[in-house]
Order: C-alpha cells, then structure tokens, then sequence
C-alpha cells in the first residue's frame, strides 16, 4: 500500500529525482506491488478453490453442470402458483421457478403490507396522543429486539397451529375464516368480460395521471386548482366499477362454506404462508416507523412555521413542505428495509413456506446433490433483486437529491 | 393597517377624512369578561392536553388504551397470575378446575442449566463460566467509555479472550482440560460465542475492508467492493447453507472442519462486510483535513490512520457497530436452521420434550426466548443511544 494516500505522481516523481526517495519508496511502486500480491492472492485461491472442487466432485462421482435443472423433480411443492407435481415429471427447473415466485409473492405481499402499517405506526410516535405514542414506542421498541426468526417460530407454532380445525374455525364474517389450515376466504372467479374491467382500471390509471399533469401545468399558468387527488380517486374507482356492471358483473366471490372436516369452495392461504407475511410484516413495520419517525423529526420546524407565515394551513403544510422533505429523508433507508424483509422471508425455511431457500436450496438440493449450482442460482437471485433495487435507488436519489447552487 | 404606527407610510399622504375614521368608535360598554383559559397544569391539564384535546383524540385514547390493557392484561395473567410456579412433570401445568393454565415456569426451571450450556458435560461446566466471566469483564473494559487503559481493554477483548476461550472451552489436554467436541456445545454458550465472533473478528476485518474500499489503489477498492456487496446482497440463511454443504467441495479433502467451525467463518465474513459499511460510514465523517494534518507531519498511510483517523472515526462508529452487533446477535438464532444448538434452539427441544408437553409449553418456551433476547437486544441498544448522546453533546462544544 503507498506510504502516503493523498500524494501525486508528481511528487513521487520529485522525491525520486532528488534521490531521497529509492524506488521501494515510491507510493506508486508499492501500490502496484501490493496490488499484484493481491490479485495473485485471490487468483491462487479462486485456482485452488476450483481445483479442490473438481477432485471433490470427481471422488464422488459428479459432475458440474447445470444439466439438472430439465430433470423431473420428483417431489411436490403444496403451494405453487405455476403448476406443478411431480406426477406429471416437473423438472428442478419448474422447481426453481416455483420457489422465485413464492418468495416474491410473500416478499411483495410483505412490503405492501409492512410498509402501511411502519407509516401508520411511525407517524402515531409522533401523535400528541401521550398514550397513543406510547403504545406505538412500545410496539416498536419491543418487536425490534426479539429475533425474527423467534417470532416467525412464534406464530407459525404458538398461535396457528393450536387453532381450531376447520369445523370450529374462527370465522370473521364475508366468508373468512381462520383455522389451523390457515386463512380461508372468498375467491374471486373472472368470467367472460372481466379482462374488460382491468383495462377500465389501466385507462382510469392512465387518465388519472394524464389529468394531474394537466391540472399541474394549469396551476402554473393561472393559479387555479383543481381537487387531482379527488378526480384520480373517482375515476380509478368509479370507471372499472362502472365497466364491470355493464359487461354484466363477470367477477364472482366463491365463498367458502364450513364442510365436514375442510372448506369447500374459497382460497386456501396456508398457514404457513400466513405467519410468514404476519412475522414479517410486523418486524419489518417496527424498522419502517423508526425511520418515518425520523424523518419527519428531520425536517426542521422552521420549514412548518415558515409555511404557516406563507398562510398555508395544516394540510398544505404537511402535503407540499413536510411529507415532500421528509420522503427524501425516508425513502433510501425505506428501500433496504424492503430489501430486508425480501431477505429475511429465506426464514420461510424454518417454518416450511415452499420459499426459493425451502424448495430449491431445501429439498431440491437434497434430492439432486447439486450443492455448487444450486447454492450459486440461489445466491444469484437475491444479489440480482438486490442490486436492481440498488441501482433503481441511485436513479432516484440522483432524482430527489437536493438541488444546490 | 394602522397608518399611526407604521413609519414606514408617511402619514401626510394619507387624506385627513380617512385618517379620522380611526377614531370614530369607543365603546360605551364593558366587555364581557372571558372564561377562565382551561387549565393547561396539574393532573387534569396534563390529561386534556395529552389524552382528551379534541373528540378524535378521546377515540384514539379510548381504542389504544383498551388495546393496551388486553395486552398487558392477557401478559401479565400468563405470566404471573394464571402461571404455574412449582411442579415435576407436566401434570402441573394443565389446566386445573377452572382455572386456565397460565406459563409452565417448572419446565424453565428445570431445563435452564441446558439452556445456558446445551449439552457441555456437566464435570466441565466450570470453564464456560470462567469464559463468560471473562467475556462479561471484557465487555465492560471495552463499552465504558471512561475505563481506564482502553487500550489495553481492547487488545484483552480481541487477542486474549478469544484465545483463552478457545482454549477452555476446546480444551487443552497439555493443560488438563479434556476436549470438549463442539457438537456438544449448546444454548446461550453457542449464541455468545457465534456472535462475538460476529465482532471479534468481523470488526478488524471490517475495518480492512472499509479502508480497501476508500483506497486509490483500483484493484483492493473493486475486490473489498465486491466482496462487501455480495455479503450484504444475500441472506445470512444462503451462506450458512454454502458453508454447511457448499463449503466442503473447496477445502482440500483432509479438511474437514467441524459444523461449528464453519458457521464460525460464515459468520464473520457475514458481518464483516456489515461492519466495513458502519466503519466506512465513520470514515466518511472524519474531515479531509485531519488526513492532510497527518501526511503534512510526515505520517505514512498505516501510521496516520493507526493515530490520527481510525481512533476518531471508530469513536463515532460504536454506535453503529453496536447497532450492527444486536443485528448479528439475533441473527445468529438462524444457526438453528442448519442444525446447531443455540439457545433457541435449545428451547425449541425443551418445548417439545414429551415430559413436559402441554397446550401451554410452547407459548412459555418462546415467551422466556423472547425475554432473554429482548432484554440483551434492548439493553445494548440503550447503551448505544448513550453513547450516541454524549458524543453529539461532545461534538457540540
């Protein structure tokens, strides 16, 4: 490494040429030298690594290779979103494919969820309500400390499994239930003409931003306002709502009725995957109001009390000063927490979701012996979502970042 | 308005007619006195202000506080009221005439030697103590900030302790003190243990990695680069599955490390590449000056930052690096998932131990779990908020 970080070459150059430097001493010798030991250093492992992995492999007869992936699995995942089973020779790839989708199912159910409630939680810190603020430090400050892994053990053992079959179960009316099969409720069935309706949701979804665009730049031209929140809540709610009774109401709720020991009819959420979102969701949420919390408190009161001196009243104050200074506080730590809980849902494993660690690095890799494949696909999904969102958030950041003369 | 008092309007050129309007109205009356200000001191004022200032905030208080009392409630008639204090055998433990059963403590009590130790021999139990005594003194030197010879604290903490561990806990035969396999190792021994690895080596390492990433040389920064992205991009679950069945493949065959070995390492790389973001965060803050100072007085890379940057820098990373160690120190639970006996896995076996299982054992198991990691996590992250504290009211002055 140099002698001296922050010294140029042409000062290395000077002290070279008056001779109190030798060549040993030049920084930009030694840190090429230490560069190459370095690189010779990772590459004698990388070799070695490879080596010992070909003997390893070659003693137990395997060969490396990703071969196995169109292979028949052989094994039957319970909760699967593509189909799946072994019967029918679902190949280790299917396999694969099966476990990425569950673990961005729950990880997406997770973050919509976690994020909801880390607001709500994070903002009742804040509440002038002394013991509506408590409750929430308390909820935070308790949930944080206690393992996740704990919690995830918690639910899934101490609270779903010593719940009533399905012929006591809990029943919560509009045909949901909880029982220890988990969570059951009312399944939406789409006939003839209920893509119609997700087109009239697109068509309002684009209207609606179409129309706050608009309702922006006449703001700008004459001053005048138009209630964009109230336009885009009504059109994006009313126009599906209004397409789907005049394609004759294609969308049916199939509820589930109590039927000897099971339900028959309805969506089955295992329970699995219920303590999963409910561990996660709960965790997550206490980091998530931490960090509201902080930044709300990050935007100093003079931004509020300027505001009320320019004649804004509360709600404009918190809609175009506080929330807008806050979110840029908010949002990058907001994104490693969503990449937490993405993370932390390979716990699934502990409790048995069929997860991409579960399934694929689970008993795919129990059932193949493809450990090296299999644990570099497995790893390799995590590092590609996780540096996606990275780069994502750069963009934004670069976006948000405060603009400084 | 008032064309008296602003100075700013001549009041010349205000027309006199106007200027009279001002004038115009005295009341002839009294006005009518105002009610008292509601009483904003006291019990009452406290109560209005905090709890009852408007009907919204009256709902919020009566749906909180009665979600409040159930918990609390529903806590403290397991815990204490309904629970069972005494007892052998599962018998005690169900629910009696009417009464519903509360926590099975017995079953605690009992198992609480396993818990602490796993299933260390029993002949040998004396050497974890002396190790966890070891570590407890320690840990003291190193967290308290006016301790004298810090120094000397840390050079105990991170060279002489995790000898003298390894030591008693392995086992020297030289010594008189048998090998103890770590299969035997359990409970809160194994958790310690992990985790301090999680900051003995980790931190050092750590601060390598922070430093190789800040450096000007291109390959060290793209290699830390890398090897820190990676370590935080995967799930500590996927590198302790590498090192459990990944591992092996590229160790020479004569190696085989032992399971606890394994997590070891697996661990520390984890946490390492946590660490070097806390430090690189510390180094950051540090002024571009201070490196300057020190080259200006002739102190090379290694010695400018062994006294002029780290010791700064470290100093306003302990909050961070202990933020990170309650992180890893829950963490290390996830061991169980590749086999090994730590505390909690150690409850999860004491919990569906037949002798004392009841509808009731599992809700006590993960209760005392939760407890015993709540107060460790919570009590450490109130030393950090200390630290935090003094230093910003240090950084003031």
């Amino acid at each position: 490494m140099s002698t001296i970080g922050s010294s140029s070459p042409a000062d290395a150059a000077a002290l070279a040429a008056t001779g109190r430097g030798s060549f040993f001493n030049d920084p930009k010798v030694r840190g090429t030298f230490w560069q190459v030991v370095l690189v010779i250093l990772i590459g004698y492992l990388l070799y070695s690594a490879v080596e010992n992995a070909r003997a390893n492999l070659a003693a137990k007869g395997q060969v490396f290779g990703f071969d196995f992936l169109s292979a028949p699995g052989g094994f039957d995942i319970n909760q699967h979103l593509i189909p799946f089973s072994s019967e029918e020779g679902s190949t280790y790839g299917r396999a694969f494919l099966v476990g990425l989708l569950n673990t961005l199912l729950v990880s997406g159910i997770g973050i919509v969820l976690a994020t909801i409630l880390g607001f709500i939680i994070g903002i009742a810190r804040l509440s002038t309500n002394w013991i509506v603020a408590k409750v929430s430090q308390i909820y935070v400050e308790v949930i944080r400390n206690i393992p996740l892994l704990l919690q995830l053990i918690f639910w899934y053992n101490a609270v779903l499994k010593p719940l009533p079959n399905p012929r006591n179960a809990l029943s919560f009316g509009a045909g949901i239930f909880l029982s220890n099969r988990g969570l059951t409720v009312p399944e939406p069935t789409f006939g003839p003409g209920a893509e119609n309706v997700a087109y009239a949701f697109v068509v309002a979804l684009l209207f609606a931003f179409g129309f706050r665009h608009w309702a922006r730049g006449r703001q700008e031209r004459t001053g005048q306002q138009y209630p964009t929140g109230l336009v885009a809540l009504v059109s994006i709610i009313g126009l599906p709502l209004l397409v789907y009774f005049l394609s004759g109401r294609p969308i049916h709720f199939d509820v589930p009725v109590q039927k000897g020991f099971n339900f028959s009819g309805g969506l089955q959420v295992y329970p699995e995957l219920v303590a999963l979102v409910l561990g996660l969701v709960l965790y997550t949420a206490a980091f998530i109001a931490e960090i509201v919390r902080a930044g709300i408190q990050a935007v100093s009161r003079g931004q509020i009390e300027a505001a009320h001196a320019l004649g804004l009243r509360q709600k404009p104050t918190l809609n175009l000063v506080v929330i807008p200074q806050a979110m840029r506080v908010i949002t990058p730590p907001l994104t490693s927490q969503f990449l937490n809980l993405t993370k932390n849902s390979s716990l699934a494993v502990a409790i048995g979701y069929p997860d991409l660690v579960q399934i694929f690095a689970g008993t795919a890799l129990n059932q193949s012996a493809k450990a090296i494949e299999i644990m570099l696909m497995t790893m390799a999904v995590y590092l590609a979502i996780s540096l996606v969102t990275s780069f994502v958030m750069n963009i934004y950041n670069r976006r948000m970042a405060l603009v400084e003369r | 308005m008032s064309a008296v008092t602003d100075p700013s309007i001549p009041t010349a050129e205000i027309p006199i007619s106007e200027a009279r309007s001002f004038e115009g109205y005295v009341s002839a009356m009294p006005v009518e006195p105002q009610a008292p200000p509601i009483p904003s001191t006291g019990l009452v004022g406290w109560l209005r202000a905090h709890l009852f200032s408007s009907v919204g905030n009256t709902i919020l208080t009566i749906i909180f506080g009665a979600f409040a009392l159930y918990v609390i409630w529903g806590f403290v008639s397991f815990a204490l009221f309904d629970a069972t204090w005494s007892g052998s055998d599962r018998e005690a433990c169900l629910a009696h005439s009417g009464r519903e059963a509360g926590a099975c403590w017995p079953m605690i009590k009992e198992r609480l030697a396993y818990f602490a130790y796993g299933s260390y021999p029993i002949p040998q139990r004396w050497r974890v103590d002396i190790v966890f005594l070891l570590g407890a003194i320690g840990l003291v030197w190193v967290l308290w900030i006016d301790a004298p010879r810090r120094d000397l604290g840390a050079f105990y903490f991170f060279v002489i302790v995790p000898i003298a561990s390894y030591c008693l806990l392995y086992g020297v035969p030289l010594l008189g003190l048998p090998i103890v396999d770590t299969d035997l190792w359990g409970g809160f021994l194994v958790t310690l243990v992990i985790s301090s690895a999680g900051i003995v080596a980790a931190l050092p390492l750590g601060i390598l990695l922070a430093l190789g990433r800040r450096s000007k040389l291109p390959v060290i920064s793209i290699a830390s680069t890398i090897f820190i992205e990676v370590a935080r991009g995967v799930p500590l679950i996927t590198v302790l599955f590498v090192a459990k069945v990944m591992l092996g493949y590229f160790l020479p065959e004569r190696f085989d490390p032992a399971l606890m070995v394994k997590a070891l390492i697996a661990v520390a790389l984890f946490s390492a590449a946590y660490m070097a973001e806390v430090v690189r965060g510390g180094l950051q803050a540090i002024p571009k000056g201070q490196q300057e100072g020190a080259s200006s007085l002739g102190l090379g890379y290694w010695q400018s930052m062994r006294l002029v940057i780290l010791p700064q820098a470290l100093r306003i990373t302990i909050p961070g690096i202990v933020n990170t160690f309650i992180g890893g120190f829950k963490d290390t639970s996830l061991i169980l998932i590749i086999g090994m006996f730590d505390f909690l896995k150690t409850v999860e076996v004491a919990v569906e131990d037949p002798k004392w299982s009841t509808p009731v054992s599992g809700p006590t198991g993960y209760l005392f779990a939760a407890i015993i990691y709540w107060i460790c996590c919570f009590g450490m992250s109130r030393y950090s908020r200390a630290v935090e504290m003094r230093l910003s009211v240090a950084h003031k002055r």
